[in-house]
């Protein structure tokens, strides 16, 4: 079920990233974190005990806002601005043995 | 080999003013920042505000005037690395830095730690919850993105919260309810504070204008619901996906749903590098949080190693920067670009001006200290959100003989996960403190923050 965004709609953005597969569109400044809140109120990823969590704290500090960017794992989304093409993926808990 | 004479670390207030500073009087600088700009987070992409979608200031003039700090630093003598995180200070002299994935070596005579604050984590049952954030994350999204909350609750109390309140009201995208947590009693006990205070006028009248603001919004459009001393957080996630928040007001619980719940109990000093440089921290009971030990200078007991701005001690934008400039013009002073009795002779006015500011924060620290259920949470409270350890497990292993951060840490791995105990370190001690243990500051220890393997084991050491 996808969630509404917590926040209000903006004008649709020019930059065109993939979450999950889904096309996203963001804007010019915009980290991938914000992305991810402007588009949906989901869990933007889960924990090792399957917890749902959102972004926090928006400056680095917290790591609750982790994704994996363009292959690479454990990103900071707040910390990183939003590129055209970017592949972005949610963590979706524990990886288990038959998991790349 | 040195890169610069004086590295500084933050482009927040206080490194702004000191890079400024220390260029004009004839030293080199080189200064990192995590973000893309400069700006610190209260002037969190001031530069670029014109770009914004919506394209208004609903942040005060205030937050646009630091743009002249910004365009400042554009000076001969200062070079920039940003979106540039330090993870290590050697020897008081050399720092490292992660930048695009390499990590580089830069030195300098003198290193300048103005690494700022973070928001006090506000803990309680169901703070990890999607759609619960800080006060500060949002007002992020309002600064960088134009992105602003819809029909959020703001709870909690500080300074910010009433500042993000009225901007959220002018942005149009007022907050459905206030939740205070400020208490009458607090407010009455702060008040002999009161004549101290009035050294800083402005910003005390300042505070007050927001504070009607709210009120006035509150009434023109009738729909702020606003609850005062309140206590008992908890948020449940509601089956559409919005937060169920609940609270105890007067003696009654009451429950408000909201797509976004945002939380503020003040702000504390951002003290990781500081720790893990090796320099004497101290636990400032007024503030609730610890703070490097420096002289009035900013200098620490490694004569190399500054601190200035929040970083040093929660004061506020204007402090930092007499911090900033009254550090600079002593490191200066040591790099011989000045004698004593100039460096003492142009401190003058921004000594003043520091203690003119700090004479308010009496007020502000007793006014909205954080409430006792947020130092030490009820037990079934996530405390350590990298890991997941609840306040429940942190007070048993206290009762088995941990008897402080570290033994905590050893049988519990809080403080082990990505965030390096930025989120629970401070909850951790107020348990400890609870239970009658009184625990030093906790080791911060390098990388503080983390940084691929391959990062380090690429690191080419420059030659001396």
């Amino acid at each position: 079920m996808k969630i509404d965004s917590r926040f209000q709609a903006r004008p649709k953005g020019n930059i065109s990233l993939s979450i999950d597969g889904e096309i996203v569109f963001a804007h010019k400044g915009d980290t991938v974190a914000t992305a991810l809140l402007a588009d949906s109120g989901n869990a933007s990823r889960k924990t090792n005990k399957n917890s749902p969590r959102t972004p926090f704290c928006m400056m680095g500090v917290c790591f609750d806002c982790l994704v994996e960017i363009n292959g690479s794992p454990n990103e900071q989304s707040c910390m990183i601005q939003v590129e055209e093409g970017m592949v972005v993926k949610r963590p979706k808990g524990l990886r288990n043995y038959e998991q790349k | 080999m040195i890169d610069a004479e004086l590295i500084i670390i933050g482009a927040g207030p206080a490194g702004m003013a000191a890079a400024t500073t220390a260029a004009n009087e004839g030293a080199t600088v080189l200064l990192f920042d995590e973000q893309p700009q400069a700006g610190g987070q209260i002037y969190r992409n001031v530069k670029n505000q014109s770009n914004r979608l919506d394209n208004k200031n609903y942040f005060g003039k205030d937050y646009l005037s630091g743009k002249k700090h910004v365009d400042a630093l554009e000076h001969e003598n200062i070079k920039i690395e940003y979106g540039a995180t330090v993870w290590r200070i050697e020897d008081g002299r050399h720092v490292v830095w992660s930048k695009n994935g390499i990590s580089k070596i830069s030195s300098a005579k003198h290193i300048l730690l103005a690494t700022g604050a973070q928001e006090r984590p506000v803990p309680f049952p169901g703070w990890t919850l999607p759609g619960v954030m800080t006060a500060g994350a949002a007002q992020i999204l309002m600064k960088t993105s134009g992105l602003l909350p819809r029909d959020a609750i703001l709870a909690g109390s500080g300074p910010l919260l009433y500042l993000i309140a009225v901007q959220m009201i002018d942005a149009g995208a007022p907050p459905k309810a206030l939740v205070e947590t400020q208490t009458f009693k607090k407010t009455l006990s702060a008040a002999k504070h009161l004549p101290n205070a009035l050294f800083a006028a402005n910003t005390l009248f300042k505070g007050l204008g927001f504070l009607r603001k709210i009120k006035e919004a509150k009434i023109k459009v009738a729909k702020i619901k606003r609850y005062t001393a309140c206590s008992g957080f908890r948020a449940e996630e509601s089956v559409d996906g919005s937060i169920e928040f609940s609270f105890d007001y007067r003696n009654v619980n009451h429950k408000i749903k909201t797509p976004l719940l945002l939380t503020h109990q003040g702000i504390v000093p951002s003290t990781h590098l500081s720790r893990a440089s090796g320099i004497s921290h101290r636990w400032n009971e007024t503030q609730k949080a610890f703070q490097p030990i420096t002289d009035l200078w900013g200098q620490s007991e490694t004569p190399t190693i500054h601190v200035a701005g929040d970083g040093a001690s929660i004061g506020g934008a204007e402090t930092a920067q007499a911090a900033g400039r009254l550090t600079a013009l002593n490191i200066v002073h040591h790099l011989g670009h000045l004698n004593k009795d100039e460096r003492d002779k142009k401190a003058k006015a921004d000594r003043s001006l520091f203690n003119r500011a700090l004479s308010i924060r009496p007020l502000l620290d007793n006014l909205y200290a954080p409430l006792p259920e947020f130092l030490s949470p009820p037990n079934e409270t996530i405390v350590c959100r990298c890991e997941e350890v609840t306040a429940s497990e942190i007070r048993q292993s206290i009762a088995e003989g941990a008897a402080g951060h570290r033994q905590v840490k050893t049988s519990l791995r809080n403080g082990m996960g990505p965030c390096q105990g930025r989120m629970c370190d401070l909850t951790v001690r107020g348990i400890l403190i609870d239970s009658g243990i009184n625990p030093d500051a906790p080791r911060a220890r390098t990388p503080i923050k983390p940084i691929k393997l391959g990062e380090i084991a690429n690191l080419k050491i420059p030659p001396e």
